[in-house]
């Protein structure tokens, strides 16, 4: 076969880990090598999808056409209100541009929208080419915030800069700026602002209702189904709760710097890290009615979806799973999540994940399996061929090639199409996974054995791994 | 409604674009070196071009699209980006062995200067470059011309770099289908062969993007113009163009270098636009145009006159690639339709020209934008001011369709929601008839959905 012959380039043998074996001492966090194929994007991907879901700002990109056509409404992160953040605006530099420089044109495309659409503020993004010709974006901004009294805020997410995590930090310091310039009147003390969820299919709302559930006032949501005013006054919260490592880590640290709010950690992916969450949540609070709240709710739900769970459990036992995230937060709980639904995961990897990151993936993780970091296709694909793969999760990239070696496929990314997050978001989970892996529809790819010729009975689940062409 | 920030008054905008009718060059260099054969693209700039052309190509194919990437650092973007491609060809023949390494530039690396057959020299001299194995280029800035020039310009390296002059000529024609899908490729190549007309197609992404489900990921498919008979295609003895933006440079370019006569030709979407094709083949090639053939077109001008009455008058907005809109004006007017408003982002000075003579001076009402300021919000805002019956265009039209509540026929790129562009051609006269069934089909089913009760027919 074509790939047999590609091995792992020298220069990352040390961004790849097979648990069980001596030293681990992983590399991550370094810059791709050129010639890769790797999954990994820039620094204005990082801010353009941790800003976007804010529906009542202009988002307004600074650069060719090209920056704003591919991130036109491509992530689901919903509104219940304004769609302004859908459209697609773009300073469509030319060459003219890019000789006597952008600044100009930025002024007036900003003038033009902020009259024609009346934002809440507005968001410019630099993109690559901005960063070269040198146009001073922070001048052009300051000048029509002020022409315009709205906040104009600069992001600066040249794609060379660094990586996606670095567009993240770029985002943060942009709706920094916003924090702390808004009205506190009428937020109590049980209050929170949640952070890094983006309202996927709906996920920010449900989460939202679970706290309000609990007694809590959630004042902000760092972005999903975002609001500019809220985002203004979100130093008003007693605390800040933290999804998504990456995105929301550096916002969440200037905060507490300056208000003094503390953060914590959690995530809202599977029936663990969820209860985990909310419990956390609940306990900084020092109130037994907000506690006992929450032990009714989690109690609740989780009896609620147990019984079409372990449905779905009895189905894919013995299961085998890759995982390929953004972020490696998302990777621990899905992880678990699987672990829960009786998955085993034999192929553990993430785009930005730090050393710690994977220090606790291994320990989540089984003897054997593999650890990546910044990993390609044909890396991707060996592996998972290698350890007999039954199910690829991962983002757009991942997607056909999942289907070309006859996988299951679940995307747990920016193309989601249903609440993955919380208690319903599990059972949902679980669905898909199985809807993609126990569908029939793979016996239909040639190479790949049924079940029941694997395992030599009908109807028994297997641990055995499903037998793929392999020369 | 989505799109409740549209208003129906047009406003002169002068900086900026809403809602682009266009991308960048960068991903249509990308789709043509896809069409080669053991080619691996290779994005020379930041991370986050290659990464959002692979996905955007990974959403209107649905299959895996492989290409690499500089990496470029802060570093790289004030030192040059050298060493980057130095490494990453180094890197590509290692680790994926392909046979051709085709680079293309970005805005980034266009605005440094970085001078890519120099390092492409630079990477020989070193032994990056394995024997036997290509480098081949394009420059393609993003802030000049649109993805359609990105095509172009990779369909034009193909020459520079690989098409061999030859001093005696053979029989065979050389194809440039310009930016279409691997089905109208297919197509295009079936076509040729009923005629007994022997091609060279290139760029060819059939086979590639549309490539079958054997339970093994390829990272090469089968499919893809090969380099020998790139080489070859200096010794065809005719190049016919099919799009004047996405392939007439490519075919210009042979003539110039090889001295093989080239005729550019509108895209053969549509009747006259493939009897033209189908007539250009017959003189280029001296063949006869088979009876197959003929009763192909028969059956096609059968459906139309059989369902005239239905298309009369009907105004369709229809935005996307130049090469496409003309041929599909071209085929619209024929069909006694109106195409009134037509839009794309891509520059070009004949594009207006074109459209105008497609036109034939039958919809006078007609309104054609090009350039800055044409975009979907500038054809929103149209449709809002005067509403046509049917939309034509890509998957970015589904706002509008939904908003003013018209249908819409998915065409061009991309088509991010929706199957059957990559499998079903819309380029010759099996393609026309395709595109009379979807226009026939949106039209009556938009009848049927609001016709009053007392007027819903059952035979139409």
């Amino acid at each position: 076969m074509e790939t047999a012959r590609h091995n792992i380039l020298e220069g990352r043998k040390d961004q790849v880990h097979r648990k069980g074996q001596e030293p681990f001492n992983m590399a991550c966090e370094k810059h791709s090598l050129a010639g890769s194929v790797s999954q990994r994007a820039c620094v204005f991907c990082g801010s353009r999808v941790v800003l976007y879901p804010i529906a009542d700002a202009l988002h307004l990109i600074h650069g060719p056409a090209g920056c704003a056509a591919y991130t036109w409404d491509i992530r689901g992160a919903l509104s219940s209100g304004p769609q302004l953040h859908r459209l697609s605006f773009t300073t469509d530099l030319r060459e003219r541009d890019v000789i006597f420089g952008g600044e100009k044109k930025l002024y007036h495309a900003l003038v033009e929208l902020i009259d024609q659409f009346q934002p809440k503020a507005a968001f410019v993004y630099a993109t690559c080419i901005v960063g070269v010709i040198g146009d001073d974006v922070d001048a052009v901004c300051k000048r029509v915030q002020e022409e315009k009294s709205i906040p104009v805020l600069p992001v600066h997410s040249e794609g060379f800069k660094g990586t996606k995590k670095d567009g993240y930090k770029a985002a943060c310091d942009a709706m920094g700026r916003l924090v702390g310039t808004g009205d506190t009147a009428g937020i109590g003390p049980r209050s929170l602002n949640i952070m890094g969820d983006f309202n996927i299919a709906g996920e920010t709302w449900l989460i939202k209702r679970y706290y309000e559930r609990m007694g809590l006032q959630v004042v902000a949501s760092f972005t999903g189904d975002g609001r500019i005013d809220d985002l203004r006054r979100a130093h008003g919260a007693a605390l800040n709760v933290v999804q998504c490592s990456g995105s929301m880590i550096h916002l969440a640290k200037d905060m507490k710097e300056r208000y003094g709010i503390p953060f914590i950690h959690v995530s809202y992916f599977g029936i663990e890290d969820m209860s985990r969450a909310l419990y956390e949540v609940a306990e900084f609070f020092h109130d037994q009615d907000i506690v006992d709240r929450t032990q009714k709710l989690v109690r609740d739900e989780v009896s609620q979806i147990m019984p079409e769970l372990n449905r779905y459990r009895e189905k894919l036992m013995g299961k085998r799973a890759c995982v390929y995230t953004g972020g490696a937060f998302k990777a621990f709980s899905l992880v678990r999540s699987l672990r829960t639904l009786g998955v085993q995961t034999v192929v553990v990897g993430s785009q930005t994940g730090s050393k710690d990151d994977y220090d606790l993936l291994r320990k989540l993780c089984d003897e054997g399996t593999i650890l990546v970091d910044d990993t390609n296709p044909v890396e991707l694909s060996r592996f998972v061929q290698e350890k007999g793969a039954d199910l690829l999760i991962g983002g757009v990239k991942e997607r056909p090639i999942a289907y070309k070696l006859g996988l299951g496929f679940c995307d747990h990314n920016h193309e989601r199409k249903q609440v993955l997050a919380g208690y319903e978001g599990m059972v949902n989970f679980a669905r898909e996974v199985y809807s993609s892996v126990c569908s029939p529809v793979w016996k239909l790819v040639p190479g790949r054995r049924t079940e029941s010729e694997a395992s030599g009975e009908a109807a028994a689940p297997t641990l055995l791994p499903v037998a793929r062409k392999v020369s | 409604m989505l799109l409740r920030h549209t208003t129906a008054e047009v406003a002169e905008r002068s900086a900026l674009s809403v809602n682009p009718a266009k991308t960048c060059q960068p991903i249509g260099a990308m789709y043509a070196a896809l069409g080669l054969h053991r080619c691996l693209p290779h994005s020379h700039g930041s991370q986050g071009c290659c990464a959002y052309h692979r996905s955007a190509l990974t959403r209107h194919y649905k299959e895996p699209i492989m290409a690499g990437t500089s990496s470029f650092t802060e570093g790289s973007s004030v030192f040059g980006g050298q060493s980057n491609l130095l490494q990453a060809l180094n890197n590509m023949f290692t680790l994926y062995d392909p046979d051709v390494v085709a680079v293309h530039t970005t805005c980034l690396s266009e605005t440094i200067g970085d001078d890519i057959p120099q390092i492409v020299d630079k990477a020989n001299e070193k032994g990056h470059i394995p024997e036997g194995k290509y480098v081949i280029h394009a420059n393609t800035p993003s802030y000049v011309g649109s993805h359609v020039t990105g095509f172009a310009n990779m369909a034009k390296a193909m020459v520079d770099y690989l098409a061999e002059p030859a001093a005696m000529k053979n029989e065979c024609i050389n194809i440039v289908p310009g930016w279409v899908e691997p089905a109208d490729m297919r197509e295009i190549k079936r076509l040729c062969w009923q005629m007994g007309v022997d091609v060279i197609m290139f760029p060819d992404t059939s086979d590639v993007l549309d490539a079958p489900q054997t339970g093994e990921y390829e990272f090469y498919p089968k499919g893809g113009v090969t380099i020998p008979e790139l080489k070859q295609t200096g010794a065809s003895s005719a190049t016919l163009a099919l799009g004047h933006t996405a392939s007439a440079p490519a075919a210009r370019a042979l003539d110039v270098k090889c001295n093989v006569p080239c005729e550019v030709l509108d895209l053969p979407i549509g009747l006259a636009a493939t009897d033209r094709f189908v007539d250009a083949l017959r003189r280029t090639a001296r063949v006869e145009v088979p009876q197959y053939l003929e009763n192909e077109r028969g059956r096609v001008v059968d459906v139309i006159t059989d369902m005239h009455q239905y298309f009369h008058g009907k105004r369709v907005a229809l935005w996307g690639d130049p090469d496409q809109l003309v041929s599909l004006t071209e085929f619209l007017v024929d069909l006694d339709m109106r195409p009134v408003y037509i839009v794309t982002g891509t520059p070009g000075k004949a594009f207006l020209k074109r459209i105008e003579k497609a036109l034939d001076g039958r919809v006078p009402e007609a309104k054609v934008k090009q350039g800055l300021g044409a975009d979907m919000f500038l054809m929103h805002q149209w449709i809002k001011n005067e509403p046509v019956d049917l939309l034509i265009g890509n998957t970015y039209g589904k706002y509008i369709s939904r908003d003013e509540d018209t249908p819409l026929i998915r065409h061009g790129f991309p088509i991010l929601d929706r199957i059957g562009h990559s499998y079903f051609p819309t380029v010759g006269y099996g393609g026309a008839l395709r595109l009379l069934e979807k226009i026939l089909d949106a039209l009556l089913s938009d009848q049927d959905k609001n016709s009053p009760e007392e007027s819903f027919e059952l035979v139409m």
